[in-house]
C-alpha cells in the first residue's frame, strides 16, 4: 500500500475536498495504483541532475512599473455567486 | 461541394470572389449544426445570433476590402478558451453558468482576423482526460463511427472538424490533447512549440505544459491558423518572443535532405497491428519525397507517462485552487461556513478525474513528499529532454504512432484510469520537452477508423513539420475523406 484511507482524507482536507466514504475508498484504491506506478521513476539515477520547471532559458518576464487600466470593478463582480455591490460576499470565517 | 466541407483556403477564395458571402456560409454552418449536432454532440453552446452579426459584419468588411486573413471563416472553439460574453465552461459544472469578462488573447487574434466564432466545443472535464468522456454536458461521439470516442481532451474540436460543423478548430495540448483526437477523428491537430502561442485566456491546468493550437482539415488550413494565433503577448509571461514566419511559405513539396528519425521505443507490442501497419505506410510516403529514414532511440520514454501523472496533477492542484466559490462559479449556498463553502463547492463542483488529480499533485507537492514525487519527476523530466536534445542532433524530425490504436467504444476505459494514463505514451512527452508536434490522417483501419501520423521536432521548428505534413498529405490520399454522416 502506497498510500491509506486515513491519508486520503488528509490530502482532501488540504485540497478543499470533502469525500464521502465510499468515494475514499475508491480513490484509495485508485490512487494507491498509480502511486504504485509512478514509483517506477526511482528506477533511473538522477543525482546532480537539475530539476526541470519551464522548457526554456526564459526568466524574469517584467514589465515597467507602470499603472494601466485593469479590470472594472463591476465586470470583475458580474460573475459573483453573493456581492454587495462593493466586494465579494462570504460566509463568515467560524473558528 | 457543399460551403460546409470547405477548407478555409478554399472558403477564402470564394468569398473574396464573392461567389459566396460570409452570411451564406455562417448560416449553412448552422444549419448543418442544428441537424446534425445531436448525432456528434461536439457543441456545448451554440452561439447562433452573435456568429450571424459576425458573419455580417465580415460581409461589410468583404466589400469594402478591408477584411482579414480570416474575414468569415466559421470557427469552433474548445470551451477551455475565454470568450468575451459568451459562456464558458471548461466542460465542468463548477463554471455551468461562467460568463467571461474579457477575451483570451487567442481568440482576440482570430477576431482581428475577422473569424466568426460559431461556438464552444465539447471537452474532457479542465482538459483532464483523453476521451471527452469527462465532459459535463455531453459527451461528443466520433463521426466515423456512432458509440465510438473522439479522443480528449480536445474530444469536441476534433469531432466537430470531421463533420463539417465548422471549418476548423483551435483546441488545447497538456499530454496530447490535440493530437490524440486528431488522429482518432481523422483531421490534422498541431501542438506548437510552448511558448509559440499566449496562453493568456487559456484556462490553465498545467501551466509549463499548456499550448493551444489548430485542428484543421488539412495542413494548409493550419498554417494559415498558425500564422494568427501565433506570437509573443506581454500578459503571458510564458509566451516567447520569437517571429513568426509565414507558416504557408514552409508548404514545399518535396523533402530532399529531411533526415526522419524512427524511435525504437515508440514502435512496441502494446501498438495495434493496423496502425502499425498504417504508420510504417505513412513513413514509406514520406522517404518517397525525397528524406532520409535515421533510427534514433529515445530511452527514457517508459517513463514519461509517470513523470507526466506527477507533474500535470502537481500544476493542475495548483491553478484549480482558485475554483473557491467566491469569486465565479458554483457556490452551495448551503455552507455555513467559508471553509465549509470551499469544501462543498469544490466537492459538487467537480467531476471524479478532477478530484482524482487535485488530490494525486497535492499529495506530490506535500511536505515530506515533494522531493520523492514532484522533483524527482522535474528531474527525469531534465532527461526526457536530453534523449530529444540528443535525438534531434541525427535527425530533423521524429515519426511515430499518435495512439496505439484506432478509436474504441465509449465506456471502455472509464474503470481503469491508468490503463487510459498509458495510451498517452507516444504523444505525452513532446509537452515535457516543449517541442511541437503534429498529427495527419494517414490511413483507415479496417473498421473505418482514421488513424493518424505524429511528427515531432525541435523547438520552434514547425516550419519543418508543416512541410513533411504537407508531403504526408498529399501522398496519403485521406483529404477530402468524409464520416459516412448524411
Amino acid at each position: 500500500m502506497k498510500i491509506s484511507g486515513e491519508e486520503v482524507e488528509k490530502v482532501a482536507r488540504l485540497a478543499r475536498l470533502q469525500l464521502q466514504a465510499d468515494e475514499v475508498a475508491r480513490m484509495t484504491r485508485q490512487l494507491d495504483d498509480i502511486l504504485a506506478y509512478v514509483d517506477k521513476l526511482n528506477e533511473l539515477d538522477t543525482a546532480g541532475i537539475h530539476p526541470t520547471s519551464h522548457p526554456h532559458d526564459k526568466v524574469n518576464a517584467f514589465r515597467r512599473d507602470e499603472v494601466r487600466p485593469s479590470l472594472p470593478r463591476e465586470q470583475a463582480l458580474a460573475n459573483a455567486p453573493a456581492d454587495n455591490g462593493a466586494a465579494f460576499t462570504v460566509p463568515r470565517v467560524i473558528g | 461541394m457543399t460551403p460546409s466541407e470547405l477548407t478555409i483556403h478554399q472558403a477564402r477564395t470564394l468569398l473574396d470572389s464573392g461567389e459566396l458571402s460570409a452570411t451564406e456560409l455562417t448560416g449553412a454552418l448552422l444549419e448543418r449544426i442544428s441537424r446534425i449536432n445531436d448525432r456528434i454532440k461536439a457543441y456545448i453552446t451554440v452561439d447562433e445570433a452573435g456568429a450571424l452579426a459576425q458573419a455580417r459584419r465580415a460581409d461589410q468588411l468583404l466589400s469594402s476590402g478591408d477584411g482579414g486573413p480570416l474575414c468569415g471563416i466559421p470557427l469552433s472553439l474548445k470551451d477551455v478558451l475565454c470568450t468575451k460574453g459568451l459562456r464558458t465552461t471548461c466542460g465542468s459544472k463548477i463554471l455551468k453558468n461562467f460568463i467571461p469578462p474579457y477575451d483570451a488573447t487567442v481568440v482576440s487574434r482570430l477576431r482581428d482576423a475577422g473569424a466568426v466564432i460559431l461556438g464552444k466545443v465539447a471537452m474532457d472535464e479542465f482538459a483532464m482526460g483523453s476521451t471527452s468522456e469527462n465532459c459535463a454536458f455531453g459527451v461528443p461521439e466520433n463521426p466515423w463511427k456512432a458509440g465510438h470516442v473522439c479522443g480528449g481532451s480536445s474530444g469536441g474540436s476534433a469531432a466537430a472538424t470531421a463533420a463539417d460543423i465548422c471549418l476548423a478548430s483551435i483546441g488545447s495540448d497538456t499530454g496530447g490533447s490535440i493530437r490524440q483526437p486528431a488522429s482518432l477523428c481523422g483531421v490534422v491537430g498541431l501542438k506548437p512549440t510552448y511558448g509559440r502561442v499566449s496562453r493568456y485566456g487559456l484556462i490553465a491546468f498545467a501551466s509549463s505544459l499548456d499550448q493551444l493550437g489548430p485542428l484543421t482539415k488539412d495542413v494548409r488550413d493550419c498554417a494559415l491558423l498558425m500564422n494568427v494565433i501565433s506570437g509573443h503577448d506581454p500578459r503571458d509571461s510564458t509566451s516567447m518572443e520569437k517571429p513568426v514566419p509565414d507558416y504557408t511559405a514552409a508548404l514545399v513539396d518535396g523533402l530532399a535532405g529531411v533526415r526522419i528519425g524512427i524511435p525504437a521505443e515508440y514502435f512496441t507490442a502494446a501498438l495495434d497491428d493496423e496502425v502499425e501497419q498504417s504508420v510504417k505506410n505513412g513513413i514509406s510516403m514520406l522517404r518517397d519525397a525525397g528524406c532520409e529514414i535515421v533510427d534514433i532511440s529515445l530511452p527514457r520514454t517508459e517513463y514519461c507517462v509517470a513523470a507526466y501523472y506527477i507533474i500535470a496533477p502537481a500544476e493542475a492542484s495548483s491553478n484549480l485552487a482558485r475554483f473557491d466559490g467566491v469569486r465565479y462559479g458554483y457556490r452551495d449556498p448551503q455552507a455555513d461556513s467559508l471553509l465549509e463553502m470551499y469544501k462543498r463547492s469544490r466537492s459538487q463542483g467537480f467531476g471524479d478525474e478532477v478530484k482524482r488529480r487535485i488530490l494525486i499533485g497535492t499529495y506530490a507537492l506535500s511536505s515530506g513528499y515533494y522531493d520523492a514525487y514532484y522533483r524527482k519527476a522535474s528531474k527525469v523530466r531534465s532527461l526526457i529532454i536530453e534523449d530529444f536534445k540528443q535525438a534531434f542532433e541525427r535527425c530533423d524530425l521524429i515519426a511515430s504512432p499518435v495512439v496505439p490504436r484506432p478509436a474504441w467504444p465509449l465506456g471502455e476505459t472509464t474503470e481503469d484510469p491508468l490503463a487510459l494514463y498509458l495510451t498517452d505514451i507516444l504523444t505525452i512527452s513532446a509537452n515535457l520537452a516543449g517541442i511541437p508536434g503534429i498529427s495527419v490522417p494517414t490511413g483507415m483501419s479496417s473498421a473505418g477508423l482514421p488513424i493518424g501520423l505524429q511528427l515531432q521536432a525541435a523547438h520552434f521548428n514547425e516550419e519543418i513539420l508543416l512541410r513533411a505534413a504537407h508531403n504526408l498529405e498529399q501522398r496519403a490520399g485521406m483529404v477530402g475523406r468524409k464520416p459516412p454522416l448524411d
